[in-house]
């Protein structure tokens, strides 16, 4: 028997206003697969970046464009996919933040990107022809409870 | 419509902002205008109080690290305050206390500008 991964999807526009409903959408669901206060703050940040960044390089601040989130839940694996049809953004162009350097140049990009692979389990990112682009955060329910603190 | 606000006060030659709420994409131009007033007034002995914010995101922290440049050039700085852990981690990860002063109490804070350090 292959259990079926639940999966539930919302759709937002491209605006900074819709982070909270966002936010508020991935907090129930993390909630209700069981993770801990923490975890839930973790995936709720990660994915809150995930389409902050959307909004910014992928739209461009262009207000009425889509954001689509599906939330994949299957055994211990919880699952975010977030989709977007905006600029390719590369992030393995970006290097992690050096914090000094960006004080003394004013800069700003990168923390987000950072944060997500800090936050995660699993950070993968799909560009496909036409302007698909998908980013896949996962978050296992278990690995903190099994893995022996350092 | 208001899922963040700033409270500014001032007293013995410190201005403290007090943070409440959601600090996120969608309000950190909020703060990025209080941080542009200080400095256009030339107020550069700030201490930001986070007892009531409940959720920073890196647009949140990008705007302390665009003022704390030019605020420390003019003898100034920008100390924080008051984090509960949740915004505490954030800053943390992305390697923050090596470069801010976080303290626990406000008035630890204000203490510091006051011994006359900065």
């Amino acid at each position: 028997m292959v259990e079926m991964a639940k999966k539930i999807s919302k759709t937002v526009l491209s605006r900074t206003d819709q982070l909270l409903e966002v936010r508020d959408f991935v907090s129930d669901a993390a909630r209700q697969f069981g993770f801990s206060e923490e975890d839930i703050a973790n995936i709720v940040l990660a994915v809150d970046e995930a389409c902050t960044n959307i909004i910014k390089h992928a739209y461009q601040y262009a207000p009425d464009k889509k954001i689509f989130i599906a939330i994949l839940r299957n055994n211990g694996t919880f699952e975010v996919r977030i989709k977007d049809n905006g600029k390719i953004f590369d992030p393995e162009a970006l290097k992690a933040p050096d914090l000094k350097r960006n004080l003394s140049h004013h800069r700003r990009g990168g923390l987000g990107v950072y944060l997500m692979r800090k936050l995660m389990d699993k950070v993968e990112y799909n560009f496909e022809a036409g302007n698909n682009n998908e980013v896949s955060l996962v978050k296992f329910l278990s690995k903190k409870h099994d893995s022996p603190k350092k | 419509m208001s899922d963040f606000k700033i409270h500014h006060r001032e007293g013995e030659g410190v201005n403290v902002l007090e943070l409440k709420g959601y600090l996120d994409a969608h309000t950190a131009p909020d703060l990025e205008n209080a941080f542009q007033q200080l400095l256009t007034e030339k107020r550069y002995r700030i201490v930001v109080n986070f007892k009531d914010l409940s959720y920073i995101s890196s647009a949140g922290l990008g705007v302390f690290m665009a003022y704390i440049e030019d605020v420390r050039k003019n003898k100034g700085d920008i100390k924080l305050t008051n984090m509960t852990a949740k915004v505490y981690n954030v800053f943390d990860l992305l390697g923050f206390p090596i470069l801010y002063e976080i303290y626990k109490d406000e008035k630890e804070a204000i203490g510091k500008f006051k011994d006359g350090k900065k």
